[in-house]
């Protein structure tokens, strides 16, 4: 991924298999999230491809991509800020219906059964999340970590096979991460998910991930289960810097 | 519950306000009930722009582009008709009067389609230039038709005639009353049903956050497009009514004053607020009229003074309009409630207790 002079991914190639609880790190900058913005469309590859489910992503509008079950969450809380907590999940349910501008106006029997089955699906979501009690609250009217629990929620009705979470657990304390490692497995466990983490709290992508993707300057430099991330001198060099000393002498001359 | 009155028993409601029509009929001067006929079109012009501008989140300020399309064509189809085929009268004058209003809102919604496929790529202020130079467009190729007067204007469109049933006498202005109000209640059961569905949430998400509503999977330039072709649709059937009930049209009558009553209307009443935007039509149709008395005793026309520094204290006071994003049954009921924890409160600390909620 190329922006004008900018490469800002390059040398990346991975690949999940279904099922798989990958994560996704790297330095502030690396393009974690870039990886995210063109696997789920919202940018078009300049080169490479994205593959998903055997179906090329490469040409392929957002909207497409939710529909083919890849969806995601965003780092900075992207919820309908007008609308109620129910309103988001039904929005995102919305891709599910096949009536026509014609049913929903004179609410024939198509639109009636097809509404009623999303909101079972988002009403049965709310309480697994335990947000039924808050379904007509505004979305914004939430506390900051079930915003983060309600944008989840939210792909989640788009009954997606894998889901792109990015920083799911940023601004949260330690109680409420922990919640969260907790519902992430809960999540992958009941709806068969595969899932991709982008996550700065090490605590949380060591715990739950089964491989790590480390990325730095857009450029995988090392892959594979957290112990060998976490032994890796490769990583430890990206994060921390090579040799500080060295630095401080070549700034001095 | 209340609010869905006019959701779920439109027609109870269409035959409610025929005998208020009824009574109108007989008791108005002629100049009344055309205010009323006025007040209705600009209730199809709010809601209908509400539908883009407050609910789909797209700010469009060429709305009277499109309810010159419909006027026109309407008037035009009208003239042809009468002089091929011959003149519409009786019982079919209703049926025929209400095709031809379909027909412009179809054209009316072509248009609308066609310049929203391309413009919607636009944002904000953008999409509203192009917009309000769509409709100065529509205005001076008007202008420049000498098949519909040019600018002279468009005279004598036909209407339906007072229709005769035996002893009993329809007049125009009853025919006028029923098939507007038709109309409106028509509009407000599409918008209202319409954003209570997958679809129209697809609008409203896309006025929050587009990219977001993309990752959730909302076509969001279909949504977009849609909307702005339904509400295009609705402006073209108020041109259609315009157009027969006061038999005289004028590019000069689709100016950007008229674009610009319309947004007054959504943005009075409140961005994405049915009702509201029924509430403000009637008073944009209504204080103008209400001030005539001032402008006599001043013998200068201050109406328009007067008027906009309404609109500017609304402004001040109610920066998101009357009604917000609610509608009126809801911000009805939240009245309600707060004045009865009021009236509780007060008891309570008349007879002397702290004031703690009662069970």
């Amino acid at each position: 991924m190329r922006f004008g002079g900018l490469k800002a991914i390059d040398q990346l190639s991975f690949s999940i298999a279904p099922g798989d609880l990958i994560g996704l790190i790297g330095p502030n900058g690396a393009g974690k999230t870039t990886v995210f913005n063109v696997v789920t469309g919202i940018y078009q590859p300049t080169f490479g491809e994205v593959v998903f489910d055997n179906h090329s992503l490469n040409d392929l509008e957002p909207y497409q991509v939710s529909r083919l079950g890849l969806t995601r969450t965003f780092q900075n809380i992207r919820l309908f800020q007008d609308l109620s907590v129910l309103e988001n999940i039904l929005t995102a349910a919305a891709q599910h219906v096949s009536y026509g501008l014609a049913d929903a106006v004179l609410h024939t029997r198509r639109f009636e059964t097809q509404e009623k089955a999303n909101l079972d699906l988002a009403m049965s979501l709310l309480s697994i999340f335990h947000l039924e009690d808050k379904k007509d609250a505004p979305a914004t009217a939430l506390p900051y970590g079930e915003q983060r629990k309600l944008e989840i929620v939210r792909a989640l009705a788009t009954k997606p096979k894998m889901i792109c979470l990015d920083e799911p657990a940023a601004g949260m304390n330690h109680s409420e991460t922990e919640e969260l490692m907790k519902t992430i497995a809960q999540i992958r466990e009941r709806f068969k998910l595969t899932v991709l983490l982008i996550e700065h709290d090490m605590k949380l992508v060591m715990g739950i991930c089964e491989r790590i993707i480390v990325l730095d300057h857009g450029i995988k430099i090392e892959e594979g289960p957290p112990e060998k991330i976490q032994n890796s001198k490769k990583v430890i060099e990206a994060y921390l810097g090579v040799d500080g000393s060295e630095h401080q002498i070549r700034l001095g001359s | 519950m209340s609010k869905e009155v006019v959701s779920k028993k439109p027609f109870m409601f269409f035959v409610a306000l025929l005998i208020v029509g009824w009574l109108a009929d007989l008791v108005l001067n002629p100049f009344l009930q055309f205010m009323i006929l006025l007040l209705m079109i600009n209730m199809i012009l709010g809601m209908s722009l509400n539908l883009v501008n407050g609910f789909a989140g797209q700010f469009s300020l060429g709305h009277a582009g499109f309810m010159a399309i419909g006027g026109y064509v309407s008037a035009s189809l009208a003239e042809i008709w009468w002089s091929r085929i011959g003149a519409v009268g009786g019982l079919l004058q209703i049926p025929f009067f209400i095709g031809l209003a379909l027909i412009a809102g179809g054209a009316a919604a072509l248009a609308g389609w066609v310049v929203g496929l391309p413009s919607l790529r636009l944002k904000g202020d953008y999409l509203a230039i192009v917009t309000l130079g769509f409709a100065e467009i529509i205005r001076v190729i008007l202008l420049n038709t000498e098949a519909v007067g040019g600018a002279r204007g468009f005279y004598d469109i036909k209407g339906p005639g007072d229709l005769r049933l035996g002893p009993l006498v329809v007049s125009q202005f009853l025919q006028f009353f029923a098939m507007t109000l038709f109309w409106v209640i028509l509009c407000f059961v599409t918008i209202w049903r319409l954003v209570r569905s997958a679809h129209g949430r697809g609008f409203l998400s896309v006025r929050d956050d587009e990219i977001a509503a993309q990752a959730m999977g909302i076509n969001t330039t279909q949504a977009k497009v849609r909307a702005f072709a339904l509400s295009s649709f609705f402006a073209g059937v108020a041109g259609s009514i315009f157009a027969h009930n006061v038999g005289y049209l004028s590019p000069s009558s689709f100016g950007f004053n008229r674009s610009v009553d319309a947004v007054i209307i959504v943005v009075l009443g409140g961005m994405g607020s049915l009702s509201g935007s029924l509430l403000a039509a009637t008073l944009v149709t209504l204080i103008p009229e209400l001030l005539r008395p001032v402008q006599d005793l001043t013998g200068v026309d201050v109406r328009m003074i007067i008027y906009s520094f309404l609109l500017i204290l609304m402004m001040i006071l109610r920066p998101a309009g009357l009604c917000g994003s609610h509608e009126l049954p809801e911000i009805w009921k939240k009245f309600a409630l707060t004045r009865r924890a009021w009236a509780a409160k007060n008891m309570a600390g008349r007879q002397g207790r702290p004031s703690v909620p009662r069970v």
